[in-house]
């Protein structure tokens, strides 16, 4: 391969409501653009074959695997990343849960859970514990063994439902000692 | 970061120009052009150096491809159709819920909507010698897949052994469903089982000039006259290519007798494995335990997994058995349901 | 370019309680809004102008002379800058000071797929991965070792040349007491193999590294590791500069547990191409690297023999332990004393035996991954004790009731124990799983188990030989009222910046939001030796508990001056300082740190800590003490289906004695990660290899490097998980807490395994607990055989010269009786080749000084 193979494409992209003008090699992904281009490094990956899901940004309104997405392909659509969740300089309520449940330990996959989590909120705004594994089932993460994650995503749907009440006592402290048991 | 290395994308906005570009490079350069629709397959392929291209032409802007329809008493689902909204589709899960429920399993919900039914019933063999790295193939001296002379998992066999690993091609075959496909000299349907072949390497009887525009669901095949069934095995709930695929359609009379039977084996050979004698095992009786245990048996014999999976080859060969009668069981179930 | 460092701290977030009390009170990490907004930079988010790019070239063949490296095609490519190869590092490097058999690049040997021999940087990444592929290597291929077995029939050809011999890294034998009467006139002895497969980190975050060439011939790394100090150490040594013109900065690291703790190639070849070319280098590993990188669980094979007396009492065990090390040494010594060292610390072992090998096999080095060398014995522990239980029919949980080693005491291998807790955790999750109930009533196919663990909070001794603090804090008051707080330690993911920023929080009664962090970072921040064996909650605790103090007493003898109060009846707490007699006479933190400066000058003050010395005296003491241990024990319920041998973990009891919860949330959040990371282990998780056939071909592969075929398991493969923390306060400990990021995943795949047997009455004594073996298994019992899978015989091995300790209770002096002959024996080994276990000769060693982890 020399270089003169690679073309290199001027492109309108539209990510989180702004049009950015970059100019980048017409075969690389939306991943690439994003970090490389853009100077968007919220999203991060982990394997780059679609494997892992730590990729997943929003394309029209769908969770899709930004390295398996050639940029090019997002010209004309609505790109949303990590960047643009919050409102303003307030956090989304799946980033304020995440942050308070613990939900977010290395922190390298919360980009792409919490995109994944944000169109299944946006659909079912009440979801089970199952539907919510289910919606995120495509999104690895090494950390947290889930849970937490699980229950951030219903807190801060509750909250978006404008249930005001504080998540149980359990997720925060660990589990009632069974029977007579005092602490320590 | 793992990248593709460079191409032309090409992205025609209709199927004759679709046609026209893949005709054109084909004649100038056999090996140098592919078709994208998702992504999902070619994309890694490529970035792992085992499959390569010139050129690429994306489908994913060619109208015709898309959508999901009634069509001449048939259902007809556009190539391009995003497997997740297959799989969401109420037309679909309705009449050809086995069809909706092998949709619904593949990988996971990201896959799921970048991924087409035309990818996924063309997806290339999958081989654990063979999906890897450039340098991890060199490190093996590679296999008669690509650049290689041998096939490592059978070094005896003259051909490739790689493994249908799609998880739509096996029902549509029970399902009798067709496909429509088209390139610049014309078009033609065939039916989904005539697609493939039982070879790894030279795995699709479509030709590289073909595109394929539509699958066909007839009309008989639906849950009004079919009775079908889906199970699938792989290591987690999410994310892992099936190991083992096993679907069932079954025409029953209104005596409960089995009139027609159809059950493909994935994942179990390089194209999806219809099993005749299991099938003719079942015609001509009421479907019980008796019936499913012989053909499950039969599916067992007819099926001889290799150890290019995940899971040991032999015990994927005792689950064929298994979840052959898990799928008949399931049948079972839904016509005492009805 | 920004700073990677440092995070801005959040506001107290709904959670939190009111200000000024943080321990025990789950408040939103301090890293949390970063890390939820994409703002945390870890090391390949970082770009700075002129950063040009490197890729390894990784030997294909895996074990075999290097003939010829042929990169003149590669340099000619487009964007090309520079080929290294193994003559540009001739100075080795390596984790541990007795292991210092790595190379940045091979010199002349290769040692597995995936070990590096060139490097090439070029301007973009596309264009350093196309000239690696264009890299033409010629090998002369050597016999290739594969397995255990292999390594201890062939020690020739030696993958290293040194060692205990042949392809033996290490041997050692060690023997506390005499086990032979509880062996041999014991009401039971058990006698039992197993196997622990491989398996590896994982982490999300592939490894990255951005070196930078900096003015007046000073270099800085950014990179993810767990250990920016040995990174430093290495750099300096294999770079041949000073430490003191090296900087280190770790960003967050996407996952660590274990697998960025050595100094890797990638960095150092990082760095010294910054240098070469005085532009910044970017390296960022592939998914696949990862693999070859590992340094993760070392496969072990085990027998352990265990004297029961009938009341189930343990009076005697013998264990031995065989690791396949993989390719190089990493911190493999100390893994091998990790497999026997921990035995004692959970049940009293009156008498001990422990004998192990590693050997060095032509695949990815192993090191050390979550519970380090600890899970593998720790499941041949808790699987055998089950069975003694059923043979002695005697409730499992009772048999482990029975046999606690007691708090305070000080074990056969001379490890002192504090606060033991495990007690309360067995009656946990025995009472939460409705254990006495459901054990052994469930319908054929559902079963329980029971299983323990103990970890350490912290090594005892440093990697290096030296008498410094393993960690230190210092804290800077400004008169704006912030506090700035430096300190070396590295956050991972497991919260330990929180912990840091709670520890100075408490003690001066402010708002996390006043407490600025600058950690990991060797210009800027004393020395903490790193995030790994659970040491950061305690040693950086301590060193922040004493920093803090420090400055509290500045603060307090200033407003007690000021206030006119007596400075112990001050107290610091809500931003405020007032008199607790009369809480009216205040004044605000600010003021208080203003009235100090203006007295006394700038306010500076630091803290550190240095672990209490053990009672072992004797060669290999240095492994296994900690100033504290935290212990756990699971509840396991699984569905097995006895027509496909799978095993479906439906709920997890887990109780976790952490001394004391820091911050609750993130210790559930350590524990469930634990717990996953167990059950992956258990059920699917392994570094596998591929042996090609032997006539054909020379290859040894990993058979899945990919994040698709390394079988972590996904959401919807994660059971409930109901989780009790037990806080058994120890006085080691910062308020006495304890580690909670590693001890919760020993007793998971034990658990998991003898659950199984509850549920189907086999016995699996391997893992990963694959469906195949179940079924193999339950086939064996259909036919009236054992009704067992697992490894057949131990090999016979010779562990060398036997170390005898006289334990605690037979009035020994934690010293070895033949300590001279062993040395002597070892001496010998040595002249033929044993490198030297000292470093730069800081300091004396003495006899318990074996450097470990």
């Amino acid at each position: 391969m020399s270089d003169q193979n690679v073309t290199f494409v001027a492109e309108r992209l539209t990510v989180n409501g702004e049009e950015l003008a970059v100019a980048f090699p017409a075969h690389h992904t939306l991943l690439e653009v994003l970090r490389e281009e853009c100077g968007l490094t919220g999203t991060k990956h982990g394997c780059e074959l679609g494997e892992c899901g730590t990729c997943a940004v929003l394309v029209d309104g769908r969770a899709v695997l930004s390295c398996l997405v050639l940029a090019t392909e997002t010209v004309g659509r609505e790109v949303e990343t990590i960047e643009g969740l919050a409102r303003g300089n307030e956090l989304h309520p799946l980033q304020a849960a995440f942050a308070d449940l613990g939900a977010a330990q290395c922190g390298y996959c919360t980009p792409g859970i919490l995109m994944t989590a944000k169109v299944l909120l946006e659909a079912n705004p009440d979801p089970s514990r199952q539907e919510v594994c289910e919606a995120l089932a495509g999104n690895l993460c090494r950390c947290t063994g889930y849970h937490k994650i699980v229950e951030a995503v219903l807190w801060a749907a509750a909250v978006e439902r404008g249930d005001s009440s504080p998540p149980p006592r359990e997720w925060l402290y660990g589990d009632e000692l069974p029977g007579e048991m005092s602490n320590g | 970061m793992l990248r593709l290395p460079p191409f032309d994308l090409r992205s025609p906005r209709s199927l004759e120009d679709a046609s026209a570009i893949l005709a054109g490079e084909l004649s100038e350069d056999g090996g140098g052009v592919r078709v994208v629709a998702g992504g999902t397959d070619l994309w890694p392929n490529m970035k792992r150096r085992h499959q390569s291209a010139k050129t690429v032409v994306s489908l994913m802007r060619v109208a015709d491809l898309e959508g999901i329809a009634n069509g001449g008493g048939d259902l007809r689902i556009g190539a391009t159709s995003l497997l997740e909204d297959i799989a969401r589709n109420e037309r679909v899960r309705c009449s050809y819920p086995a069809l909706a429920s092998a949709v619904a399993s593949i990988s996971s919900p990201l896959l799921r909507n970048m991924g087409t039914l035309g990818g996924n019933l063309c997806l290339d063999t999958r081989c654990t010698y063979y999906n890897q790295s450039e340098e991890w193939r060199r490190s093996i001296d590679y296999c008669m897949k690509e650049a290689g002379s041998v096939c490592w998992v059978a070094p005896s066999s003259a051909k490739c052994l790689a493994v249908s690993s799609g998880d739509t091609a096996p029902i549509l075959c029970a399902l009798g469903a067709r496909a429509r496909l088209a390139s610049a000299a014309g078009e033609r349907t065939v039916a989904v089982s005539d697609l493939f072949r039982d070879d790894g390497i030279d795995y699709l009887r479509k030709r590289p000039d073909e595109i394929l525009v539509e699958v066909l669901l007839p009309a008989r095949s639906d849950a009004e006259h079919c009775i079908s069934s889906f199970r699938k095995l792989r290591r987690r709930g999410s994310i892992d290519f099936a190991v083992l695929t096993v679907a069932t359609a079954l025409w029953v009379d209104s005596g409960g007798v089995v009139t027609e039977a159809a059950i493909r084996l994935g994942a179990v050979a390089s194209l999806p494995r219809a099993v005749p004698e299991a099938e003719s095992a079942l015609v001509g009786r009421p479907l019980g335990e008796e019936s499913i245990r012989e053909a499950a048996a039969l599916c067992r014999r007819a099926a001889t997994p290799l150890d290019n999976t995940d899971f040991t080859a032999q015990w994927r060969g005792r689950m064929v058995e298994v979840y052959a009668a898990g799928a008949l069981r399931d049948c079972a179930e839904s016509i005492r349901a009805e | 370019m920004a700073e990677p460092s440092r995070k801005s701290p959040e506001a107290p977030s709904p959670v939190a309680p009111e200000p000024g009390r943080w321990i025990g009170k789950s408040f939103r990490r301090v890293d949390g809004r970063a890390k939820v907004t994409g703002r945390t930079l870890f090391a390949d988010d970082l770009s700075f102008p002129r950063m040009v790019f490197v890729r390894l070239v990784r030997a294909i063949v895996p074990h075999a002379r290097i003939v010829e490296i042929d990169s003149a095609q590669a340099r000619a490519m487009p964007g090309v800058l520079a080929v290294l190869t193994g003559e540009d590092f001739p100075v080795p490097f390596g984790i541990l000071p007795v292991s210092q058999d790595e190379h940045a690049l091979c010199p002349d040997r290769v040692r597995f797929v995936g070990d590096p021999v060139a490097a090439v940087a070029a301007v973009t990444e596309d264009q350093a991965s196309e000239a690696a592929l264009a890299v033409e290597v010629s090998y002369e291929p050597l016999k290739t070792i594969s397995s255990i077995e292999e390594a201890i029939e062939n020690p020739e050809p030696r993958i290293h040349d040194y060692g205990d011999g042949g392809n033996i890294h290490k041997r050692l034998s060690m023997h506390f007491g005499d086990v032979a009467p509880g062996l041999s006139d014991a009401d039971l002895v058990l006698e039992d193999t197993f196997f622990y497969e491989g398996s590896t980190h994982l982490p999300m975050e592939q490894h990255a590294a951005v070196a930078l060439p900096e003015d007046d011939d000073r270099l800085t790394l950014y990179s993810s590791t767990q250990t920016p100090h040995y990174v430093q150490r290495a750099l300096a040594k294999v770079l041949e500069i000073p430490a003191s013109r090296i900087r280190v900065v770790a960003c967050s690291n996407g996952g660590g547990f274990g697998g960025k703790s050595d100094p890797f190639n990638h960095e150092i070849v990082a760095a010294k191409l910054a240098l070469v070319l005085g532009r910044p280098v970017k390296v960022a590993l592939t998914r696949e690297e990862v693999f070859y990188c590992h340094r993760g669980r070392h496969p072990v094979l085990m027998e352990l023999r265990t004297g029961f007396s009938r009341d189930g009492s343990i009076r005697a065990q013998h264990l031995r332990t065989a690791l396949d090390g993989g390719a190089y040494g990493s911190y493999g010594v100390a893994s091998s004393y990790y497999t026997g060292a921990l035995q004692t610390v959970t049940y009293r072992l009156p008498a001990y035996k422990f004998d192990t090998i590693r050997v060095f096999t032509n695949k990815p080095p192993c090191g050390p991954k979550r519970g380090h060398g600890t899970p593998q014995p720790r499941f041949a522990l808790e699987v055998q004790l089950d069975k003694a239980a059923e043979k002695l029919q005697i409730d499992p949980a009772d048999i482990r009731l029975q046999n606690l080693a007691p708090a305070g005491s000080v074990t056969a291998n001379w490890l002192k124990i504090g606060s033991m807790g495990l007690g309360s955790c067995i009656e946990a999750v025995v009472r939460g799983s409705g254990w006495r109930e459901r054990y052994g009533r469930l319908p054929l196919g559902k079963g329980l188990g029971l299983a323990c663990g103990s970890y350490l909070c912290g090594a005892g001794l440093p990697i290096y030989w030296n008498h410094m603090p393993q960690s230190a804090v210092q804290l800077q008051l400004d008169r704006s009222g912030r506090v700035a707080v430096f300190c070396g330690e590295a956050e991972i993911g497991q919260g330990s910046d929180s912990v840091l920023a709670a520890m100075v929080g408490e003690v001066l009664g402010i708002d996390l939001g006043d407490v600025r962090l600058c950690v990991a970072d060797t210009d800027l921040t004393p020395v903490d030796l790193g995030s790994y064996s659970s040491r950061v909650t305690l040693m950086v605790g301590n060193a922040a508990l004493e920093a803090a103090g420090r400055a509290k007493d500045i603060l307090l003898e200033a407003a007690a001056a000021h206030l006119e109060v007596p400075a112990d009846r001050l107290v610091l707490a809500d931003g405020r300082v007032y008199d607790s007699s009369s809480p009216d006479r205040e004044m605000s933190f600010q003021e208080a740190v203003c009235t100090a400066e203006a007295r006394r000058g700038t306010i500076v003050t630091s803290g550190s800590y240095t672990p209490p010395r053990s009672p072992g005296r004797y060669r290999g003491s240095g492994v296994g003490p900690s100033p504290a241990y935290s212990y756990t024990a699971a509840v396991v319920e699984t569905e097995v289906d006895v027509e496909t041998g799978t095993v479906r973990v439906e709920h997890v009891w887990i109780a976790h004695d952490l001394g004391r919860a820091v911050n609750p949330v993130l210790a559930i959040g350590q524990v469930e990660g634990s717990v996953y990371m167990g059950l992956g282990e258990a059920l699917m998780e392994e570094q596998a290899f591929r042996r090609l056939p032997r006539h054909r071909s020379n290859a040894l592969v990993h058979k899945m490097p990919s994040i698709l075929e390394y079988k972590s398991p996904t959401f919807l493969d994660m059971p409930e998980v109901t989780t009790y923390l037990i806080e058994d306060p120890d006085d080691a400990g910062p308020f006495g807490a304890k580690e909670v990021g590693q001890g919760p995943l020993l007793p998971i795949p034990p658990a998991v395994a003898n659950a199984v047997f509850d549920a189907v009455g086999v016995r699996i004594d391997e893992v990963p607990i694959h469906p195949h073996k179940v079924l193999r298994a339950l086939d064996a019992k259909a036919r009236g055989e054992e009704a067992r899978f697992g490894p057949g015989a131990f090999p016979t091995v010779d562990f060398g010269e036997t170390l005898l300790v006289p334990t605690p209770e037979a009035g020994g002096d934690g010293k070895a009786i033949n300590e001279l002959r062993v040395k002597m024996r070892s001496g010998m080994r040595g002249a033929s080749g044993t490198m030297s276990e000292h470093d730069e000769g800081v300091g004396r060693k003495d006899s318990a000084s074996l450097t470990t982890l």
